[in-house]
């Protein structure tokens, strides 16, 4: 093999090297541009009624106990994961009058897909809702992005559960 | 009289505020242990969601996947045959946050060994890096970074039993070589690869019979790729690559200079699917094999029903490629067009029945029915 190539571009990767995490934004960041002032920070217990309806709703078992959200006025701020093909996906959903107002990828472990955190695809999550409050389904398809199909089921997924988190928290306030 | 009901009313509103006292003691101390059983709640869930006494290990850091397909085909004037054709195993592990393992093994075709009709193959097996600015380095063993299906061939993911034979003859998927990757991400969509691997080792130009699978290859003559793709408008793809090799016989007979050009296209809105791919070949030659070339296009519509998703797919593919016969010692052009439809059923995420009809070019029909799935 003519050894030049290889040469330069290893010298390419060295001159890189510096350790870069894989988080796009920061939690912490992410509600701190959320709410113009100090959120709430709540809790809701993901009740064995609540388990089973998203279960019902997305096929996940989401794990844990409870899920933390932050509150300011009917403004709501939800962190959820899933996995998207083997690793986690952190995101990030803010809630408004049972509408997604938006939609960020705060932690993307995976090999693929890492243009869900962009611009061009988060956007379509703006104004996703349920069409009524019994059928849970969406108004409108998220388009995918092509080899992330995986990622992008994730994330559909999880935009139905902080639309249905938000649900559950309007209702019991009320 | 005055000084009884004075004693009695002083008793009175003693009594009224030790009581008075006494509650709000009470209140105080109530509130206090809700508090405190509350705070004492939030320490037990904190503990368990995060795994509370568990140790962690590799296994926090280390993930397996995998896919399978079992085929059978019945083609006309041939033995109908069945063959669990892939079963393959990712495993993966993460050294840090930027530093990790991907490797893929397979069997193929269920059994291998000396004259036994399968293999197992070694197909990825590189160590990524993230760096800094949205570019990762890759160093190992790594599919080449050309067309659709050869990086992406997990069953579930595309229509028909068989891998179509476009990229199987011109590509040639599944293929794999190993040097070093550079890829970077612009952050709009656009994302460009350059990569540095051996190279194919062919002396009469039959591509797919080149691929040295990295098995004690012959690497006197490298090979470069490169290939930007960009996915800026959600279900939109658009690829183009370019791998370039200077001596595709690697020093066996005069300099055979070999470039390949991939485009394709993948759209996916609601329903409706197009895949489009063509790929040719230039390759510096007196024979035949200097012409190989092919496309397919593959409309397709997928919809929801109760029991899962259904899709449906045509494809027309026209190719031409060179082959090699060491026993006669000949090498012939073979010029091809098969046409495929057939269906897709996802039982659930991820596992996949299929069915296809395909006529070749003399007529020929091969009805194939295939099960696959991937985790």
């Amino acid at each position: 093999m003519k050894p030049v190539k290889p040469v330069l571009i290893f010298i390419l990767i060295a001159n890189l090297m510096y350790a870069l995490e894989d988080v796009y934004l920061e939690p912490e960041v992410f509600i701190a541009n959320t709410f113009t002032s100090e959120p709430e920070i709540k809790t809701i217990w993901l009740k064995k009624d609540i388990k089973a309806d998203i279960k019902e709703l997305t096929g996940l078992d989401y794990p844990g106990l409870r899920i933390r959200y932050w509150e300011l006025g009917n403004k709501r701020a939800w962190i959820l994961e899933a996995i998207g093909k083997v690793k986690l996906i952190t995101t990030g959903f803010v809630t408004q009058d049972q509408n997604i107002e938006e939609m960020r990828v705060l932690i993307y472990r995976e090999t693929h897909g890492y243009e869900v955190q962009y611009p061009f695809f988060r956007n379509q999550f703006k104004g996703l809702h349920f069409q009524s409050n019994t059928s849970y389904q969406l108004n409108k398809k998220i388009d995918g992005i092509s080899g992330a199909t995986l990622s992008v089921n994730a994330l559909t997924k999880l935009a139905k559960i902080a639309l249905y988190l938000d649900n559950c928290v309007t209702h019991s306030a009320n | 009289m005055e000084t009884k009901q004075l004693i009695q009313n002083t008793f009175l509103a003693g009594a009224l505020a030790i009581i008075g006292i006494s509650n709000a003691f009470a209140d105080d101390s109530t509130e206090h242990k809700i508090q405190e059983l509350q705070e004492q709640i939030d320490i037990l869930a904190s503990s368990l969601e995060s795994g509370g006494a568990a140790t962690t290990g590799w296994w926090d850091k280390t993930s397996v996947g995998g896919y399978g397909e079992l085929h059978y085909n019945n083609k006309a004037g041939s033995d109908d045959v069945i063959d669990f054709h892939r079963f393959v195993l990712f495993v993966n592990h993460d050294y840090t946050d930027t530093i990790a393992l991907f490797t893929e093994l397979e069997l193929e075709h269920s059994l291998a060994g000396d004259g036994k009709p399968g293999e197992v193959e070694l197909e990825q097996a590189f160590i990524r890096f993230a760096l800094e600015d949205g570019y990762t380095a890759d160093a190992g063993l790594f599919l080449v970074p050309v067309g659709l299906l050869n990086e992406t061939h997990e069953p579930d993911t595309f229509f028909g039993v068989e891998r179509n034979n476009v990229e199987k003859y011109i590509i040639p998927t599944t293929w794999w070589q190993a040097g070093a990757r550079l890829s970077k991400d612009f952050g709009n969509g656009l994302t460009v690869d350059f990569a540095v691997t051996d190279g194919l080792n062919t002396t009469d130009g039959y591509i797919r019979g080149g691929r040295q699978k990295v098995a004690n290859a012959i690497a006197n003559d490298g090979a470069y790729t490169i290939r930007a793709v960009y996915r800026g408008i959600p279900g939109l793809e658009l690829g183009a690559s370019l791998f370039q090799q200077d001596d595709l016989s690697q020093g066996a007979s005069a300099d055979m200079e070999g470039t390949l050009s991939v485009l394709h296209l993948v759209y996916k809105k609601d329903g409706f699917g197009l895949k489009a791919l063509s790929g040719s070949w230039d390759i510096d030659t007196d024979t035949e094999a200097n012409d190989q070339s092919g496309y397919y296009i593959e409309p397709s519509y997928t919809w929801d029903t109760d029991y899962g998703k259904v899709g449906v797919f045509y494809r027309i593919a026209d190719y031409n490629y060179y082959s090699y016969d060491s026993e006669s010692s000949t090498g012939k052009n073979n010029e091809k067009e098969d046409t495929s439809f057939g269906i897709n059923y996802y039982p659930t995420d991820y596992v996949v029945l299929k069915a296809d009809l395909t006529e070749d070019k003399a007529g020929k029909d091969t009805l194939s029915l295939g099960v696959g799935y991937q985790f």
